[in-house]
């Protein structure tokens, strides 16, 4: 039990807090709660402190909409949160399509996909940087929020208070496209809302510690990894994972048998 | 042996190659990805929330987080689901459904934090006025409204919010019988808040009064005519521009133009 604990303690706690954030949503459109009330792209705490997206609001910016200064307050809380608890933060312990590529890539170590198909990605991860700036960029022409318009994430969070519609397609979509034709497709490669957190957090405070000196070079973090370039430093020194591309999901600080990683905050003055 | 050695690939061709090919993906998918967008927002026959700014401002401005719809306490905005052809993420409403009931305290506005809809454009006195909101203006079928038949109903009338303002009754005599009257629904657009509680109402299978969007619904005289025995439709033509055509006989003035005899021989 204790050994189960230990394995899968962050796991539980993400799913928790993923589920349970959903659960506040749904409970304040349905039952009239005030703790959670709107959505991920724009929420209220408690009726009184606002929190909002802040690439959505960049994509508003850039459509040529008129920000409020209630929206900019949200953005700022936003943003300092993320800031300190890692920008894909949001991805691993927030986003619900996390729950759909998790599973996906869970069915894929399992049934052996990732095996047959070899190293070989036919995508590169900074396709998510370009998707970013092609969002911007058709913002711009348009005059929408471009990404918001086809965002699966936005639309099962909008499912769950609101009414699904056609949504659960989308879902079956990445969970597919995932499982059989790009290991971590969406959220490693496509998704410009991870982009722009990767973004954000190669400035945040909450990272993951390696030792090396503990290191028994057993490789289990890098295969559980879902962005394993982010762990380049294993078995050569220990350092912190600073790429804004870890999500903090701290699998690999769970499957680790030898405690050679784990959470720390960020020397911020370099020696 | 005919086998003919391969070279291999040039750094600079290499680069080349993956330019275009970044390239060439960029531009299938941002055209697909503009395509669908440009699909997506397209619909126009919304009806939105009170205080709502111009649709294509309202568009860029809403941040789809439905603080709007959890506010109205009786259900009657939705927020418009994938598959269902309305820009995703929207507020609206079906009056047929359930139409706006005008709360005096507005809870749908001040809740939105991107002012997409609009506090400001709903004050009156500096008070929240809802009688000022413009979700659209209603519009009478005559042909399937049987009070315009000759048949007695003003359900539409006595469900108005703004009774006697927004729809007003015009009694004319019904010729057929002699010794009728029909008592026929007139919407009076300036006072309509487009709040559909007639739509919801009617008692037409498929409702003879019904909201549509203002810019959907009303046509725009121009600048072109006014109303001469109207003073304040002048206000309306205050920034027209004149523009002048010439053609062949507008060339000179029209009293040398009917004097010139010359095409008569």
């Amino acid at each position: 039990m204790m050994t189960l604990w230990k394995n899968y303690r962050y796991l539980l706690l993400r799913r928790i807090t993923q589920i349970g954030l959903m659960f506040l949503y749904f409970g304040a459109n349905v039952w009239g709660w005030n703790i959670l009330v709107g959505n991920l792209s724009s929420s209220k705490i408690f009726g009184l402190i606002p929190m909002s997206d802040p690439y959505a609001t960049l994509q508003m910016f850039f459509a040529g909409a008129v920000l409020s200064a209630d929206l900019l307050l949200g953005v700022a809380i936003a943003t300092l949160f993320y800031l300190v608890v890692g920008g894909r933060a949001f991805c691993s312990w927030v986003c619900p399509i996390n729950l759909i590529t998790d599973t996906a890539g869970y069915v894929r170590r399992k049934v052996g996909i990732d095996r047959s198909q070899g190293f070989r990605q036919p995508a590169s991860r900074q396709l998510r940087y370009w998707v970013l700036a092609m969002s911007l960029v058709i913002s711009t022409l348009m005059g929408v929020a471009a990404f918001e318009f086809i965002s699966p994430v936005s639309m099962v969070y909008r499912g769950i208070a609101f009414g699904l519609g056609f949504g659960w397609a989308a879902m079956l979509v990445i969970f597919l496209f995932d499982l059989f034709v790009l290991k971590d497709g969406w959220c490693g490669h496509v998704c410009p809302l991870g982009g722009f957190y990767s973004l954000l957090g190669s400035f945040s405070l909450l990272r993951v510690l390696y030792n090396q000196e503990k290191c028994t070079l057993c490789m289990k973090c890098k295969t559980v990894c879902p962005e394993h370039q982010v762990l380049h430093m294993i078995g050569k020194e220990s350092l912190s994972v600073t790429s804004g591309e870890c999500t903090n999901c701290a699998r690999c600080i769970e499957v680790c048998e030898d405690d050679a990683l784990g959470f720390s905050i960020r020397k911020l003055v370099k020696r | 042996m005919n086998e003919t050695k391969r070279e291999p690939i040039s750094d600079r061709r290499k680069f080349i190659l993956n330019m275009a090919r970044g390239v060439g993906l960029a531009t299938m998918g941002g055209f697909v990805w503009s395509a669908h967008v440009n699909e997506a927002k397209a619909s126009s026959l919304l009806l939105r929330p009170p205080g709502a700014i111009k649709e294509s401002d309202f568009l860029k401005t809403c941040i789809k987080c439905g603080l709007c719809v959890v506010a109205c306490p009786y259900n009657t905005l939705f927020l418009a689901k994938a598959g269902e052809n309305k820009p995703i993420g929207t507020p609206y409403f079906t009056p047929r459904e359930m139409p706006c009931y005008m709360c005096p305290t507005i809870p749908c506005v001040p809740v939105c934090p991107t002012g997409a809809l609009d506090e400001e454009s709903l004050l009156t006195n500096q008070k929240l006025d809802i009688n000022r909101a413009d979700m659209g203006v209603a519009i009478v079928d005559s042909n399937s409204c049987i009070a315009f038949w000759g048949i007695q109903c003003d359900a539409c009338y006595r469900a108005c919010p703004l009774l006697g303002k927004a729809i007003t009754i015009e009694y004319s005599k019904n010729e057929r019988t002699g010794k009728h009257a029909y008592l026929k629904p007139v919407v009076q657009i300036d006072s309509c808040t487009g709040c559909g509680m007639c739509e919801k109402a009617c008692v037409t299978e498929k409702a003879a009064i019904f909201v549509l969007p203002r810019e959907v619904a009303l046509g725009r005289a121009g600048d072109h005519y006014i109303k001469g025995w109207d003073k304040e439709d002048e206000k309306r033509v205050k920034n027209a521009t004149s523009k002048t055509t010439t053609t062949e006989i507008s060339k000179k003035s029209a009293v040398d133009s009917l004097n010139d005899t010359k095409e008569l021989y």
